[in-house]
């Protein structure tokens, strides 16, 4: 594609003046994954477009899963006017994988305004993937007005009191936390003293070579404290998981990609598939960012984590739904 | 006679009330225009209150309305008051009857915060 593309600055929201064309193509580059390969404890990762050209045997896992998150049901502004298509296309994407995943997590922000039919809508959509089994952790748009009440009532059954909880599958140990309640001025994410209780009990008598993903909605990792990215009591949630191997943390929230490696966990964030967000710093304000229709879907994404028994750790894969 | 004097003091206590009612009504209307000034609005943007800090006088109504892309709470951290969720273009009004300092945030996003003063 060479010649003289004039770049255009199309939506100009936060009057920065920023080059959109490269700051996109960053964006795009994060939206379609970061392929890592990792040996030995060391996080492996597949692109989603790059498939297709694998050997199909590294991508076989005894166990795989898909991650998407914040599709912001009833969202409808110039960012994504339609986010319903959008998640329809992630759907459409998981749906195309040769193996289908055993199950689905969603990490948060699965509505906008917590309206039902936003729940609902949702919940119609995700019906129609190839894994029929979804896992969801609220975000701070699913609790509004009712103090979560109806988004536990839907997805929350399973779950303790307060909407964290646990599960295995394949010998790999899946926790649900909730780090959106009780949000206190000023502050950011916060998991709370009854939950972090529960945490430790719940890991206490694991073995230390199980594999754990902990998936929760805001980062567990001080991301950027300004826009209040981060958990304030993460690191004792942190500790109660010093003992094991391979320790992933999947989170959504922050509409992009971003990946840490602090000692056993790798912490992980996914694109929301609904519209993306500045960069840490890189506009006033974390709000929803305006690109242009076509760079839209480049921008979006799913996540696909596979495990691979006898590795230690996830391998988790970013794909743009263009 | 009795009776009559019974009725006339009737009609007198009616007449008297209808007094002070004229007369609260003047007063009614002078205050009310007091009420008509004193109004403010914080603008809801980008992620913030603006301004972040507004000094008011007693019995002014402030308006918060909501020009971000995203929606927004208004919420005090003493709990004195507390809207609903508002979405683009959609207001919340609280009208301060006491003197005093009143922090608030926006419970989705609780880095926003902002503070009213009540003079």
């Amino acid at each position: 594609m060479a010649g003289n593309i004039k770049d255009e600055i199309l939506h100009d929201h936060n009057h920065d003046g920023i080059d959109r064309r490269g700051f996109l193509k960053c964006m795009a580059w994060a939206g379609t994954g970061a392929f890592c390969v990792m040996q030995g404890g060391v996080l492996k990762s597949y692109s989603m477009s790059r498939l297709a050209e694998m050997n199909p045997r590294d991508m076989k896992g005894e166990l795989s899963f898909v991650q998407i998150s914040d599709s912001h049901m009833g969202f409808n502004k110039p960012a994504n006017p339609d986010v319903a298509a959008t998640l329809q296309a992630a759907v459409d994407k998981i749906n195309a994988l040769s193996a289908p995943p055993e199950f689905l997590l969603h990490t948060g922000d699965v509505s906008h305004l917590s309206k039902p039919e936003e729940f609902d809508s949702v919940e119609q959509i995700l019906k129609s993937a190839s894994a029929k089994d979804v896992f969801y952790v609220p975000g701070e748009h699913d609790v509004l007005n009712d103090d979560g009440k109806q988004y536990h009532e839907r997805f929350g059954k399973a779950a303790q009191e307060g909407g964290w909880y646990s599960f295995e599958k394949k010998g790999v140990h899946f926790v649900g936390l909730v780090n959106v309640m009780n949000l206190k001025a000023g502050g950011l994410g916060t998991l709370g003293h009854e939950q972090l209780e529960w945490l430790e009990k719940d890991v206490k008598h694991l073995k230390s070579s199980t594999p754990i993903i902990v998936f929760a909605h805001i980062p567990l990792w001080t991301v950027y404290p300004e826009w209040g990215w981060g958990t304030e009591d993460s690191a004792q949630a942190l500790s109660y998981l010093k003992k094991f191997g391979s320790v992933t943390v999947l989170n959504g929230h922050i509409h992009q990609t971003m990946q840490k490696v602090e000692g056993n966990v790798t912490f992980h964030t996914a694109c929301s598939t609904a519209f993306p967000q500045p960069k840490p710093g890189e506009a006033p304000s974390p709000g929803p960012m305006k690109v242009p229709a076509e760079q839209l879907r480049s921008v979006l994404g799913i996540t696909d984590v596979s495990y691979v028994a006898g590795q230690h750790a996830l391998a988790v894969v970013d794909s743009t739904l263009a | 006679m009795r009776r009559s004097v019974f009725i006339a003091s009737l009609i007198a206590t009616g007449v008297l009330s209808l007094g002070g009612v004229v007369a609260r009504r003047g007063s009614f209307t002078a205050s009310a225009q007091e009420k008509l000034a004193s109004t403010a609005e914080v603008k809801i943007d980008n992620f913030s209150f603006g301004p972040t800090a507004i000094t008011v006088s007693v019995g002014t109504t402030v308006t918060w309305i909501n020009r971000d892309d995203i929606p927004h709470t208004v919420v005090s951290t003493e709990k004195v008051f507390k809207s609903k969720v508002l979405d683009t273009d959609e207001k919340f009004s609280y009208t301060f009857t006491k003197p005093g300092e009143y922090p608030y945030f926006c419970s989705i996003h609780p880095k926003m915060t902002g503070k009213v003063v009540v003079q």
